[in-house]
């Protein structure tokens, strides 16, 4: 049997090997899944009778917190990648290790945000304001975790394949990269609508 | 990749040994090969399309004979008959097809559940709530789980592939979870039949807010789509990657088979509409579970109750997310059958396609003006002439391609010499079917002759003529077609021809009256059938016509049925490349194709319908043959 071609290596004509292609093509229906909740946000507020100052609700300084990790941890991810470029895998280890770590921070802050609104009786029922914020906030948080297992597992176990195939576990590394950025991208968007708008 | 062609032999035969060690479960349940993942797909999407059929005809019982019991055993014994034979038949040849008979009792099974019960068929008389279960339900799975796997999942998977000169799909394992993911998502939706409450009974499109405060069947549904959307982001994620990077050397864009072409296309639509509906089902669920109101207005009043939330939602914002999928869904429908009815065609002209490139371009711009066509299903919303104005400029400006597309098809046949066997057959009634189904849904993309016709069965009779005689015949011309190069042996041809004229003259008899009735102002969500109604008196005898013309419609898939499992096992062995075929899974690819799908990986030298090309000795020129010297 052949094998599938182009896993590691990029084709001539196209510029890119597989794994990227597909990544980017995933990366365009999550800008659809979360384009048509920004979509319902814009119309719902255009629609709504009257709108809460989201500063009002939400804490500022918490939100400014988690942008400040997340943009940090993006670029902990892009050094990862430039460490297995450089052919350095100890501070591979390193670098996403400090990106699992500081995702995990988020999580944790934004744990502590929903429990405080809960305590607050603020609840996705409260209001329809309430209602797209637990929506959007919490699809970001899942695909938060989402990447973080994708990254532990490259952290951990899957890690081995840099001994067989370094090539090709290079461009794992780099299309979990994009991905990342993609949900700290959501992220930047999420924050000046829901927090300071 | 830089193996020289003996080591590549070498490796080949090796696999192959490697293959034979391959357990049961992982060879065939648990596959990554392409091929097995789309019979899979073709087998499970065919079953929900006779599982989708079976409760269509429950329902047409109660439109021709309002308010009488269902004489259910008539439906469950052939039923029951068809799986006991299969599973007798194939069990003594110790046959893993006997799943499938026993698949079939099981859906016996499904059926009698269904037509007994208090809460649905109280004496076999179907109670109305139980009628629009089966009305949602019926399209959910005849559009979700019958049609769309069958077209993209079976066809897509097992063909494109093997005639872009590819080994597998660029991502294999992706592809089983894809099929897997649609496997549970299917049996959520089966599932859902037998909560308090049946299943989903707000329409196959679910409209809010009547599906907020509906049963919690329409909960399962939401998670069934979920499933199902994954699935389809799956699969369209591969398809497109597959296309792009695995094409065989030499194989240019524009020497793409025209089948590839409309799974490229709609692998787009798939990619791009999917992901708004699912973050649609994501809100009704929160509407459903959590309480929010996204979709609830201020002032809710159900059965003169007001409902307690919180308000401020807005119910047409349901409309706008689910119809920007599934407008697309509709191309979903009808561009991989576009496809299936190139291939078809051209090969039995034996002549090139008249127009390929025309063809080409006209596809990609359907699927581009697909997705800003939507709002022509919600004229009646009252969201204002300017905007019906847009959208029904570009509903008119979305017809000339399709329009180009089946001209060139009928042009396509002009001075062949035809061969008449069975795939050309559907092929040829595909189009005057999609035309009719076309054409009548021109008055409905107008927003002045929408308002009388909205909601009546002149939209039912519109859309199935695209969907049954189109689309589904464009299905069995694939089945009979690709059918040797799955499994060797060809369909027999008086069996085939027998399905195809009975449903031919069926669907006619099922389809026409609608848009009578429809014209007459008969709407389309009727319990009795319009009995009621006093401008519906007129046309009522239609609905004894239609019923009955469903039921010899269900007796001519017999002969397809009972073809399709003999076969399978008894069928005529025939030569590698039966239809002088030119695209590459024919020409290239041995019948039926092993694990990796070519000895050699082929190099294409020329377009994809080569046919009766002058000072050539035979009249195909397959795309993998040298140039003359």
């Amino acid at each position: 049997m052949e094998e599938i071609p182009y896993t590691a290596t990029a084709r001539p004509d196209t510029g890119v090997y597989n794994a990227k292609l597909g990544t980017w093509l995933f990366l365009a229906s999550e800008v659809m899944l979360f384009g048509a909740l920004f979509s319902s946000y814009i119309l719902l507020r255009v629609g709504a009778a009257e709108w809460p100052h989201g500063a009002d609700i939400l804490s500022v300084p918490i939100g400014t917190f988690n942008t400040l990790v997340l943009i940090a941890s993006s670029v902990t991810m892009v050094m990862s990648w430039a460490s297995l470029k450089m052919n350095d895998f100890r501070k591979y280890k390193i670098f996403m290790g400090l990106t699992i770590l500081l995702a995990l921070v988020f999580l944790v802050v934004k744990t502590f945000e929903y429990n405080d609104k809960f305590s607050h009786h603020l609840f996705p029922g409260t209001s329809t304001f309430l209602a797209i914020y637990f929506t959007l906030t919490g699809l970001h948080a899942l695909h938060i975790i989402g990447g973080v297992i994708v990254n532990s597992y490259f952290w951990g176990p899957g890690r081995r394949m840099w001994k067989t195939e370094p090539e090709r576990f290079t461009n794992r590394v780099e299309v979990a990269g994009l991905y990342w950025h993609f949900v700290d991208l959501v992220w930047i968007f999420l924050f000046p609508v829901l927090y300071l708008l | 990749m830089t193996l020289d062609q003996g080591t590549t032999a070498g490796h080949g035969s090796h696999d192959a040994a490697h293959e034979h060690e391959l357990a049961f479960w992982r060879k065939y349940i648990f596959s990554t090969d392409h091929k097995i993942i789309g019979i899979q797909d073709g087998f499970t999407s065919l079953f929900f399309l006779f599982f989708g059929f079976t409760l269509m005809m429950l329902m047409r019982w109660q439109l021709a004979y309002p308010g009488e019991p269902v004489p259910g055993l008539y439906f469950i014994i052939p039923i029951a008959a068809i799986g006991g034979a299969i599973a007798i038949v194939t069990a003594i040849r110790r046959s893993y097809l006997s799943l499938a008979g026993v698949v079939f009792l099981g859906l016996a099974g499904v059926v009698w559940f269904l037509v007994t019960g208090d809460e649905r068929m109280p004496e076999g008389i179907m109670l109305p709530e139980f009628y629009n279960q089966l009305g949602a339900m019926h399209g959910t799975i005849m559009v979700f789980l019958g049609i769309v796997p069958l077209a993209v999942g079976a066809f897509g998977n097992y063909v494109v592939p093997l005639q872009i000169g590819a080994p597998d799909m660029a991502f294999p394992k992706l592809n089983m979870v894809s099929y897997w993911v649609y496997f549970v998502g299917g049996l959520v939706m089966l599932g859902s039949f037998f909560v308090p409450g049946g299943a989903a009974n707000s329409g196959w499109t679910s409209y809010t807010p009547l599906a907020i405060i509906a049963t919690t069947g329409q909960t399962l549904w939401l998670l069934g789509m979920v499933f199902i959307i994954t699935s389809s982001l799956l699969g369209s994620i591969n398809f497109i990657t597959t296309i792009v990077q695995l094409r065989a050397k030499g194989l240019s864009f524009m020497r793409l088979p025209f089948f590839v072409w409309a799974q490229f296309v709609t692998a787009f639509l798939l990619l791009l509409g999917f992901p708004p509906l699912e973050a649609a089902a994501a809100m009704q669920l929160m509407d459903r579970l959590v309480g929010t109101s996204f979709f609830l207005p201020s002032g809710l009043v159900v059965s003169g109750v007001a409902v307690e939330v919180s308000g401020g939602g807005s119910p047409l914002l349901w409309q706008h997310l689910f119809w920007f999928l599934a407008h697309p869904e509709v191309y979903v429908l009808i561009l991989p059958a576009m496809g299936i009815i190139a291939e078809v065609i051209a090969n039995n002209t034996r002549k090139p396609l008249w127009g390929y490139k025309s063809m080409v371009y006209s596809i990609i711009f359907i699927g581009f003006m697909s997705f800003i066509v939507w709002a022509h299903h919600m004229f009646l919303t009252g969201m204002g002439t300017v905007i019906s104005a847009f959208f029904q400029t570009t509903t008119m400006i979305i017809s000339i391609p399709s329009v180009v597309i089946l001209t060139a098809l009928f042009v396509s046949l002009w001075g062949g010499s035809i061969r008449f066997n069975t795939p050309m057959l559907f092929a040829l009634a595909f189009l005057p079917m999609f035309g009719i189904g076309g054409l009548t849904g021109l008055p409905l993309g107008l927003a002045p002759t929408d308002v009388p016709l909205h909601d009546t069965y002149y939209v039912i009779g519109h859309f199935h003529y695209i969907v049954a005689p189109g689309t589904i015949f464009a299905m069995f011309a694939g089945i009979y077609y690709w059918f040797p190069k799955v499994t060797g042996r060809r369909l027999n041809e008086t069996l085939g021809k027998i399905h195809f004229w009975g449903s031919f003259a069926a669907m006619n008899f099922i389809f026409m009256p609608m848009l009578i009735q429809g014209l007459a102002g008969v709407s389309r969500r009727l319990w009795d059938g319009g009995a009621e109604f006093a401008h519906a008196q007129e046309v009522l005898y239609l609905n004894e016509v239609m019923s009955v013309a469903a039921w010899v419609l269900a007796i001519f898939q017999l002969p397809f049925i009972f073809n399709f499992f003999r076969t399978i096992r008894k069928g005529k062995k025939v030569s590698e490349n039966i239809w002088e075929a030119t695209t590459l899974e024919w020409a290239a690819a041995p019948t039926p194709p092993p694990h990796g799908n070519f000895v050699v990986i082929p190099e294409v030298h020329r377009g994809p319908y080569e046919y009766s090309l002058p000072g050539q000795e035979k009249d195909y020129t397959p795309q993998n043959q040298l140039a003359e010297a």
